[in-house]
């Protein structure tokens, strides 16, 4: 969430902070804070100046020459676009000047005539068409004539550009922090500051009209739309924002578009409520009707992509169409244009589990998904919905029906929590005073009675005790909460036998001089071809992963030959004369039925080049097998593993059961892994030696 | 006759005295069959029965003599060849010694045993489960319902819609909070699964170490002055630890931990980037509704769990930038631990 710093002082007056302590204290008090960027850092020197006169360059067709009264004095700056006439109001980089992307301003001589600076186009100034819908696309920024006097002044200030953004990370059980009004909350809490709400004043027309005239609203899906709130607002005219909210909403990082969808946007980034404005014109029969979409109904979101729904999606319709997709996305057909006259704004209060299916299934994540999958504040719809209309009366951008339409069967119940002080302290091993506790759960704008808490609707993340021992501690600061030596009954601490045979085991082998490596546990299915596994082979049955990042990385692995071999040839292709690796590895075999678990058992793979022959690797494995005290092993030749030299290959035998194969890997098997030298190698079953 | 031997050992022992006397032909010389002494004992037979005895007993004490003399040359020749032999096959013992390879255990091996110990020490166990495991297990269990925006935090890979490779080691805990009753201290060590691209820093499967205490009576600052020791054993005495505030569905309060570089000791430096302070764990009180899943009643125990990535610490530790060289496998890299 992007917190554009001047915007917070619309709610709380936490006094001057420097803005790298404001981000150490949010985040030491549970808003972690990633980063903050300076608005227009980059730009320097950038004034108001007015164009006093303009002429031909005498050595160019289309250049001009200005002079331009910058306030205290009046400059030459020669310009190449064709926009400007004598009077204009315009942003001047006056030399030695920077913009951004680290472009300097510097006085020089054009074609023989002196230029103290350069006028500036939007783009210049990091602006698009979309920050200043007024403004030449390409050409110099001419400004308001209103700016007349402000000669001389910082452009950037001048136009509300200038601010601090905090970029916060906010966890998925605080909803309620992605908005202004919740992170100024818990900025005056963490500075002992209070929170100034108001509640939004609407003035709606005094004609009479009210929104029973325009709607009826009816919800058949009550289990995926707790609370369906909306008004009207008639004689609209869309025209763009005004620049203080453009700017702020630039800020936030979202892009104006015009005044009706810019305050749903406003209102969404303020009150943290995802709101949507239908154009009335294109809803059939009066209606609204929140429902499930019925399989296989066609929709085109705003954005111009088909989808078809299924009834697991719930929609916003009219008698006969969806025209907007439950807090995902508004649809085309009953977008906001130039010519809509009458609006509907919806402010409304979806089940965040459903959202986020929706929006999952139909890969739309939006800034209005992302907040309702959360599960948001049933109780905010109205406040956002009377701040919208209060917005449309600041902004004339209608005039606003009377009365709401609010359709909220079942209330959340309201959470009432014990304040268990001396729990409180015993659990997080504390001493803090119950006084103390209330007045930050207080700050935090819980309400404090007779030892009973009353929990916020917007704080649904708060039920037990647990829950209001965070909000004390991190006010009070984890940093407070003094160590101590745990004092618990006595556990016989350890490894378990197999573990400590296994760590003997790691120890025997890189005595004889092993190293070991660490390969991922799963492979591509291609790569038992590489060992030129027969199709049969039932080693060939593996767990797959039903989303793996590719195919290399697609199935679990149930022979871990490959990974060997796979290092091995990377080592011999890197230029390394010899290797002597090791692997205790898991293979994952699967099972049967496959609502259950696979096995999951470990083989120890010895891999070699040019540190010895087979009879070396022999060695090795004898030892192995004296160190699990194997006494009769018995190696017979085996002639029947096809990644194995049929001449150089043996099975290991013990107690009538195969526990390894060992050999030299068969020649074609080395082609495919693109090695030269011949490799030896051993799997053993570790279940089988342990 | 007598004379004649006593000019024979006078003879003998300065022929013996001479320093490259050959010790073989005096011995024949002298003593042999045909030797002169051996001659002038053939002659006994010619003199008197009274003589004999007499003479006998000085030929018996010079031949003796010549023996012993001979034998005590033959000695001190052999402790001289002994010597030049010893000599002649001196070598430069300054020259570098013979390379022996020596094997390794993977850097993330040693790390994560470096890690167990230090809980071994505290009377923690070293526990491991599946790593293919049940949602129920990865999620549901801790606190983390289908469709809960938490599990964007961790994309996971899937085996089936009930099956999944886990995205933490947390599973082990709770499958050991159902089998066994307080107290529990354990350690789950394991490989963990999350669908991120390879980059310097991520890596689909990595490695995980959790922990969990559940007793009576256990507090908050109990779980600080474990980090605490943690911390200290693993990277200096002098380290000091931060809890900051964070949120994990399955711990509440939750903690991000961060320790203080122990390469610049909290100055700032390319390792910490400049914070003073490395993040490696998360950590915090066990959840009441994970306690009650189990079986155990939150009324009555109480709880703290934590979870650092090996990975992690691992690639600060030995100050390596990028996660892809523990996957390689290179003979050069392991060979550095």
């Amino acid at each position: 969430m992007k917190l554009p710093y001047s915007w917070l002082s619309d709610y709380t007056d936490i006094g001057e902070q420097d803005i790298k302590s404001y981000c150490d204290r949010m985040t030491i008090t549970g808003s972690k804070v990633e980063g903050y960027e300076v608005l227009c850092e980059e730009i320097s020197n950038v004034v108001i100046g007015r164009v006093e006169s303009i002429e031909r360059h005498g050595n160019s067709d289309h250049m001009w020459v200005c002079m331009v009264n910058v306030g205290n004095e009046t400059v030459q700056i020669v310009t190449g676009a064709q926009n400007v006439r004598k009077g204009d109001i315009v942003p001047a980089a006056v030399a030695p000047a920077t913009l951004p992307g680290g472009v300097k301003i510097k006085r020089g001589v054009l074609r023989g005539v002196e230029s103290n600076g350069m006028l500036c186009s939007i783009s210049e100034l990091g602006l698009t068409l979309h920050d200043m819908p007024d403004a030449a696309e390409d050409g110099i920024f001419i400004l308001d004539q209103s700016f007349g006097d402000r000669l001389g002044q910082d452009v950037c200030s001048v136009l509300g550009m200038r601010d601090t953004v905090v970029e916060f990370e906010i966890t998925p059980n605080r909803p309620d922090c992605l908005s202004v009004i919740g992170l100024a909350r818990e900025s005056a809490a963490s500075y002992g500051k209070e929170l100034k709400l108001s509640v939004p004043s609407v003035r709606v027309t005094d004609d009479g009209d009210t929104v029973d005239n325009y709607l009826n609203v009816e919800n058949r899906a009550q289990d995926l739309c707790m609370r369906y709130s909306a008004r009207v607002v008639k004689n609209v005219r869309i025209k763009p924002s005004p620049l203080w909210m453009r700017m702020r909403l630039r800020a936030a990082g979202v892009r104006p578009i015009n005044n009706i969808v810019d305050i749903t946007n406003y209102v969404m980034l303020e009150y943290g409520q995802p709101m949507h404005a239908f154009d009335y014109s294109c809803l059939d029969g009066k209606r609204i009707v929140v429902r499930r979409a019925s399989d296989g109904e066609k929709f085109v979101s705003l954005n111009n992509v088909s989808h078809e729904l299924d009834s697991s999606m719930l929609v916003i319709a009219d008698e006969k169409k969806a025209a907007a997709l439950a807090g995902v996305m508004g649809g085309l057909n009953s977008e906001i244009t130039s010519d809509t006259k009458t609006v509907v704004f919806e402010s409304a209060n979806f089940l965040g589990s459903s959202v986020r299916v929706t929006s999952r299934a139909l890969g739309m994540r939006t800034e209005s998904s992302a907040r309702f999958e959360k599960g948001l504040d049933p109780e905010n719809t109205l406040p956002a919905l009377d701040r919208a209309c209060e917005l449309v009366g600041m902004l004339e951008a209608g005039d606003i029906v009377g009365g709401t339409v609010d359709v909220y069967s079942s209330p959340r119940p309201v959470t009432k929590i014990p304040l268990e002080v001396d729990r409180i302290n015993h659990f997080l091993g504390t001493d803090l005073d119950g006084a103390y506790m209330e007045s930050v759960l207080k700050l935090l704008c819980f309400e404090v009675n007779d030892g009973v808490i009353t929990v916020p609707s917007y704080r649904a993340d708060v039920e037990c005790m647990n829950d209001v021992a965070e909000e004390v501690i991190r006010m009070y600061g984890y940093d407070k909460i003094s160590a101590t030596p745990f004092i618990s009954r006595l556990t016989q601490g350890g490894r378990s036998p197999e573990q400590n045979f296994a760590l003997g085991l790691h120890e025997l082998l890189c005595g004889m001089g092993m190293y070991e490596i660490d390969t991922f546990s799963f492979i591509s299915p291609r790569y038992f071809d590489r060992i030129r596994m027969p199709q049969d082979d039932p080693r060939r049955k593996c767990v797959v992963i039903r989303n793996p990042l590719g195919e290399d990385t697609s199935v679990m692995r149930t022979d871990a030959l490959p990974s060997m071999l796979e290092v091995l040839s990377r080592n011999y292709n890197q230029g390394n004369s010899g290797a002597l690796l090791y692997e205790l590895a898991t293979v994952y075999i699967p099972n049967g039925d496959p609502a259950l678990l696979p096995a999951e058992n470990k083989q120890l793979v010895i891999g070699m080049y040019g540190r010895g022959d087979f009879y070396r690797l022999k060695g090795y494995c004898e030892r192995i097998l004296e160190y699990a005290g194997i006494r009769e092993a018995e190696f017979v030749r085996n002639t029947e593993d096809a990644a194995f030299h049929s001449g150089r290959c043996a099975y290991v035998t013990a107690g009538g059961n195969r526990i390894a194969t060992i050999g030299e890997i068969h020649p074609a098997v080395l082609e495919n892994y693109s090695i030269g030298t011949p490799v030896y190698a051993a799997v053993m079953d570790y279940e089988q030696i342990y | 006759m007598r004379e004649k031997l006593e000019e024979i050992r006078a003879r003998a022992s300065a022929q013996l005295s001479e320093i490259n006397a050959d010790l073989e032909a005096i011995r024949i010389k002298y003593l042999g069959k045909k030797g002169e002494l051996t001659a002038v004992l053939r002659n006994m037979g010619s003199l008197s029965p009274e003589e004999r005895p007499a003479i006998g007993a000085i030929a018996n004490e010079v031949r003796t003599y010549i023996e012993n003399a001979i034998a005590e040359r033959m000695k001190e020749k052999k402790k001289d060849a002994l010597g030049e032999k010893l000599e002649a096959e001196r070598i430069d013992v300054t020259m570098p010694g013979t390379a022996v390879d020596v094997g390794r255990r993977h850097p993330l091996a040693k790390v994560r045993k470096e890690m167990e110990d230090i809980f071994i020490g505290m009377g923690f166990s070293v526990v491991e489960g599946p790593e293919v495991e049940y949602d129920y297990y990865n999620f549901q269990a801790l606190n983390i319902p289908e469709n809960h925006p938490a599990r964007d935090t961790q994309d996971t890979f899937y085996i089936t819609d009930k099956i999944l490779l886990r995205s933490q080691t947390s599973p082990v805990q709770v499958r050991t909070m159902e089998k066994q009753k307080p107290p529990i201290r354990i350690i789950s060590p394991g490989r963990v699964y999350r669908s991120d691209e390879v980059d310097a820093t991520h890596s689909p499967l990595f490695h995980q170490l959790e922990g969990l205490v559940v007793d009576k009576g256990i507090t908050m600052g109990d779980l600080k002055g474990m980090l605490e020791t943690f911390a200290k054993t693993m990277f200096g005495e002098s380290t000091r630890i931060r809890f900051r505030p964070h949120h994990f569905p399955f711990t509440e309060p939750s903690a991000e931990v961060d320790v203080s570089c122990f390469s610049c000791g909290g100055k700032g430096c390319r390792l910490c980037k400049n914070e003073g302070w490395i993040e490696i764990l998360g950590a915090g009180m066990v959840h009441p509704n994970v306690l009650r899943g189990c079986g155990i009643d939150p009324e009555v125990y109480s709880g703290f769990a934590f979870g650092m990535g090996i990975e992690r610490i691992v690639m600060t530790k030995y100050n390596i930038d990028d996660m892809r060289l523990l996957y390689e496998n290179d003979m050069r890299f392991l060979g550095q631990f």
